[in-house]
């Protein structure tokens, strides 16, 4: 496949355009494999599918359980998604050569983490109200529940991308960070379907989604540098 | 002078074995320095010591009289390093991995300079192949267009000869000396030889005992 570059005849400079490139670099990879962002879709779908079958095709069960499923299989597949985020960088040295970049590292992860974000979250929050209406959702749930996800799955990335950093040199990392990662999605998860479910019985969702923004501008401040802390720990374990 | 690197009695110690034992060091501009081992001395353990990325046991590392810890940001703006494992993504092309590598060390060139990097290393017309399609030597010579295309004083290579096949061996070793005679530094580690008037220093790690 072709890849379309721009008539460049300068390279960027500087940490933006480090971070550009690296954003531009890691969504090539995954154009390349496709599994990558495949996978965690392909995953949420089935699960939506095969659930009512498993239960019951009532319309009224299946929009109670709806926000609470959607939330959980998305939790699941940006779960299972995240184990590779440093993997191959790590087994090639591309992870070294960032720590030894000049370029500050925390901005690099960032990059990374966005990247990742691009190809599994956004994603899966856009497809969510395709899913929804499989499971009966209501439709004034809708809007919540792309926002809520949009919020949430952002918080998941950033912290999931720690975990992803401590266990990158381990075997078997994943069952690991699974373990150390759930505590904290935990939260999320609350208040990213209660405001889904708050909205479809009529109260108010605002407190949830202002306490998801919350959440996410912690994560967003503070993953960063927890991310290249872990990896530098992670590297020379 | 940009090239000042001096540790002082550097100990090393993993897994309850001492690797490295009261090394000094030095390299300054024009210098290089070759570390010697056999496998499992300790090498890459020093390399990652000299990089900053690991802690020496005991002993200290100082760049320009300072502290390497304190001027991490500075050191790192002069360093070029290509480790054992060489840092090219297999899904990406050689140009690709390249390009990433210069945003990295905030290099700023026009398209004509990394194919020209590639086609100094030998890869003329395999710009826009991916890597994981070439060979193992070729994934090689990615990484090694680094040094054409990245200008830095410093050159730190984890076995750079690995893989290369004699043409490139030879356009290596040239390239190294090159560095050297334009002021640069270089440190590696290698078990390929250097002729007793090109003036290399040799660090040997890890003496074995009980070995015929």
């Amino acid at each position: 496949m072709a890849v379309h570059e721009p008539d460049q005849t300068l390279a960027p400079r500087g940490t933006m355009s480090a971070c550009a490139m690296q954003v531009r670099r890691e969504l090539s990879i995954a154009k390349r494999r496709g599994s990558e962002w495949i996978n965690p879709l392909l995953f949420q779908s089935l699960v939506i599918v095969l659930f009512p079958l498993g239960i019951s095709p009532q319309p009224k069960l299946l929009a109670t359980i709806a926000p609470g499923l959607l939330w959980v299989t998305a939790l699941l597949a940006m779960l299972l998604s995240l184990d590779a985020l440093f993997r191959d960088d790590f087994a090639d040295g591309s992870l070294e050569q960032m720590l030894l970049s000049s370029q500050p590292l925390a901005a690099l992860c960032l990059a990374k983490t966005f990247a990742h974000w691009l190809l599994t979250g956004l994603p899966l929050a856009l497809l969510a109200p395709l899913l929804g209406l499989l499971l009966s959702l209501p439709v004034t749930g809708i809007a919540i529940l792309v926002t809520a996800l949009l919020l949430g799955s952002v918080t998941f990335t950033l912290l999931g991308a720690i975990g992803a950093a401590l266990t990158v040199s381990l075997p078997r990392g994943g069952v690991l960070l699974s373990l150390l990662i759930l505590p904290f999605y935990i939260p999320v998860l609350i208040f990213g379907a209660g405001a889904v479910t708050a909205t479809i019985s009529g109260g108010p969702a605002a407190a949830s989604l202002a306490l998801l923004g919350a959440m996410l501008a912690l994560a967003l401040a503070a993953a960063p540098f927890a991310i290249a802390s872990a990896l530098r720990i992670s590297v020379n374990g | 002078m940009k090239v000042a690197l001096r540790g002082r009695r550097l100990t090393c110690e993993r897994d309850e074995r001492e690797l490295v034992e009261n090394l000094d060091l030095a390299v300054n501009d024009g210098e290089i320095l070759r570390i010697e081992g056999s496998n499992g001395s300790g090498k890459t353990s020093l390399l990652k010591i000299l990089t900053g990325q690991l802690l020496p046991t005991s002993g200290s590392l100082e760049w320009h009289g300072r502290s390497l810890t304190k001027v991490r940001g500075e050191y790192l703006e002069t360093l070029l390093f290509i480790g054992h494992a060489p840092g090219v993504t297999a899904s990406l092309t050689a140009k690709e991995n390249l390009r990433w590598s210069a945003a990295l060390a905030d290099i700023r060139v026009d398209d004509a300079a990394f194919e020209h990097a590639l086609a100094n290393v030998g890869l003329y017309g395999f710009e826009d192949v991916p890597a994981g399609q070439l060979s193992a030597g070729q994934q090689r010579r990615i990484a090694l267009a680094r040094l054409e295309l990245i200008p830095r004083p410093l050159w730190i290579l984890d076995e750079p000869f690995t893989a290369l096949d004699r043409a490139g061996v030879g356009w290596l070793h040239e390239r190294i000396l090159a560095h050297r005679a334009a002021g640069g530094a270089i440190v590696l580690t290698t078990h390929h030889e250097f002729a007793l008037d090109e003036r290399v220093r040799t660090v040997q790690l890890g003496v074995v005992h009980g070995c015929a």
